[in-house]
């Protein structure tokens, strides 16, 4: 539903002072800087959860359901269950930015792999893969995701495989276009005509250049990837009850809308924050590389 | 012309081919067998090769798709294993309701979009950009399964104003315009019309920053056009775009329509795969993400030709 093909800036011939001056205009950046400060709140938070002295996020009572938000010691109030929602959000960190995260990271793998490879060696090999992905992109990504884990069954493991499926075209179409444009520019024949063997150019000249912008793309996709992700969970796709994850928390608490309509919205608003946050750090990035600028 | 749209219509083909292969390998990497959801436990050996027979899959796979795909071509899916009823059937009475859904999302999200965008871009660097930009931002960041949620907290249960899901009065599925239906429709449309509408508005906010700054715009105004006739000029030079990221905008929104249906129990076609997957019925969940995924192949063309009939600049 999210468009997944954006330009992305070229960046050519990073000097070594390069990545020292993009980290220095990101920490002048205000707004990322907030944005990375709540997003490693919430991953640190969810990391070490069972540290922060919190209620237990499964033990629930029939006697204390949907108590309202500021109750004496349930200070977010409690679910449909009497399991309490702070506790319960913190700890739906843990599996909502794994399912979110891990399919871009694997789709970034494979996709840079696949598209450095279509880029460089070209022809037949190139056509082959790139044919393959329109294919993938013929789909809405939503349709896509829903239709191979829908097929596959329920499960953790069939999302994070149909998210990867669904990143990997996107990513691998821009790493093709980006190392087709390097391999065309003077240093690489430069190289060649210097006696550098395909391996040493692929290793120091094109990995070099063509990875940070594909980077930047997969960051962007990341915001797309956790709301899918927790969408996949939300419709009964993903993780299964009882295990805090804020699509599937967001799914229980429906029912609850009309009692305590506030903390049925609450997962979704950690879904929102963190796919702002994300939207935000990767549109930062991508300005900080912009050398052009 | 004519020589593009053919070469352009050709390509549709190997894509449509491979788009139903897809699809056609859904019911295959599916765990065990298809048959599994409709054979009571203990079915009988003579019964399992009798069933396997009379929905083919005794052939080899490759004979199985090419029935199938001729079939699928005529507009036969097979039956739904959970209603008996043809799957086309159930589809068409679906994607009716799902296309009045996404093209009412569609011009809201448009219009909207295009406003913003548009006052953005005029306005570049004022408050009034850092509203639009932030606006946009929120669009495309907002889990819309989540909004949809929150609208219905603030309209249907806080304030009384809308009804909170389905799609009429009562429990028949039939749509009237009148406003006792369109009441329905309100909530679902605009909750589906933001994303589209960052888009738009992200897109046509560049468009118009670039088109501006571009010299033809400065000689407009030298030789005394009014600010209505550059804006005119504007329009035309961002329309391309403007309506290729709309019509994919549409795709996008008729494909991924399942969580927003889901929210508001609309009876579209995300409801039918919702049914669908839970009820392992494989012919429906074939068929529809077929019928989808063509749809988005062939609005994917027509973009591309009118975008080539609209700009000439792109012809080669």
């Amino acid at each position: 539903m999210v468009s997944l093909a954006e330009p992305v800036p070229l960046i050519i011939a990073p000097s070594r002072g390069y990545w020292a001056s993009v980290g220095q205009r990101l920490l002048r950046d205000k707004v990322t800087m907030v944005c990375v400060v709540i997003l490693l709140t919430i991953i640190l938070a969810a990391i070490f959860a069972p540290y922060l002295g919190l209620a237990d996020p499964y033990r629930g009572s029939i006697i204390r359901r949907l108590r309202p938000i500021g109750t004496p010691g349930y200070l977010l109030g409690t679910d449909e269950q009497g399991r309490d929602m702070l506790a319960r959000l913190i700890y739906g960190g843990r599996l909502s930015l794994f399912i979110g995260l891990l399919p871009v990271f694997n789709a970034f793998v494979i996709g840079s792999l696949l598209g450095i490879t279509a880029g460089f060696v070209g022809g037949k090999v190139n056509a082959a893969i790139m044919r393959t992905s329109d294919v993938f992109l013929a789909f809405p990504s939503v349709l896509l995701a829903v239709a191979i884990s829908g097929a596959l069954g329920a499960g953790i493991l069939n999302s994070i495989v149909s998210l990867t499926i669904v990143f990997v075209p996107p990513i691998a179409r821009i790493a093709e276009s980006v190392t087709t444009q390097v391999r065309s520019l003077d240093f690489v024949d430069a190289a060649r005509a210097s006696g550098a063997s395909s391996w040493t150019i692929i290793r120091v000249h094109i990995l070099n250049n063509v990875l940070g912008p594909i980077f930047v793309y997969a960051t962007s996709l990341i915001s797309v990837s956790m709301i899918l992700g927790a969408g996949l969970s939300f419709l009964g796709l993903g993780t299964k009850p009882p295990e805090p994850e804020w699509g599937l928390m967001l799914n229980t608490l429906r029912t609850a809308i009309y009692v305590q309509p506030w903390i049925a919205a609450l997962p979704g608003a950690m879904i929102f924050m963190v796919s702002i946050g994300f939207n935000l750090v990767s549109d930062g990035l991508r300005s900080a590389m912009d050398v052009r600028r | 012309m004519l020589v593009y749209l053919i070469r352009r219509l050709l390509y549709v083909v190997p894509i449509a081919l491979a788009v139903s292969v897809v699809c056609f390998s859904l019911v295959h990497i599916a765990p065990g067998d298809p048959l599994v959801s409709i054979l009571p436990p203990d079915a009988s050996l003579q019964l399992v090769e009798q069933m396997r027979k009379s929905y083919g899959f005794d052939q080899p796979i490759p004979v199985q798709f090419g029935i199938w795909l001729g079939k699928a071509i005529q507009g036969d899916f097979g039956t739904s294993i959970a209603t008996s009823r043809p799957v086309s059937q159930e589809i068409y009475k679906a994607v009716g309701n799902t296309l009045m859904l996404a093209m009412a999302a569609t011009l809201i999200g448009f219009t909207l979009g295009c406003f913003f965008g548009f006052v953005a871009g005029y306005f570049r660097d004022t408050w009034i950009d850092r509203v639009a930009v932030t606006v946009s931002i929120l669009g495309v960041s907002v889990p819309h399964y989540w909004l949809g949620m929150v609208l219905v907290i603030v309209f249907a249960v806080l304030l009384p104003w809308l009804p909170p899901t389905g799609a009429g009065p009562g429990s028949s599925a039939d749509w009237a315009w009148d406003w006792a239906h369109m009441q329905y429709l309100i909530l679902p449309a605009v909750t589906m019309s933001v994303i589209p509408m960052g888009i738009v508005t992200r897109t046509v906010r560049a468009l118009v920053g670039d088109i501006l700054s571009q010299e033809f715009v400065d000689a407009l105004r030298a030789k005394g056009l009014t600010d209505w006739g550059v804006f005119q000029h504007v329009v035309k030079n961002a329309a391309p775009t403007a309506l290729t990221v709309i019509g994919l905008q549409l795709g996008y929104l008729l494909g991924g329509s399942i969580l927003i249906e889901t929210v508001f129990s609309w009876p579209g076609t995300g409801s039918l795969l919702n049914a669908a997957i839970f009820q392992r019925d494989l012919p429906l969940l074939q068929g529809t993400i077929l019928v989808l995924a063509m749809f988005f192949v062939v609005l994917n063309l027509l973009v591309d030709v009118a975008q080539t009939a609209i700009d000439p600049r792109i012809r080669r």
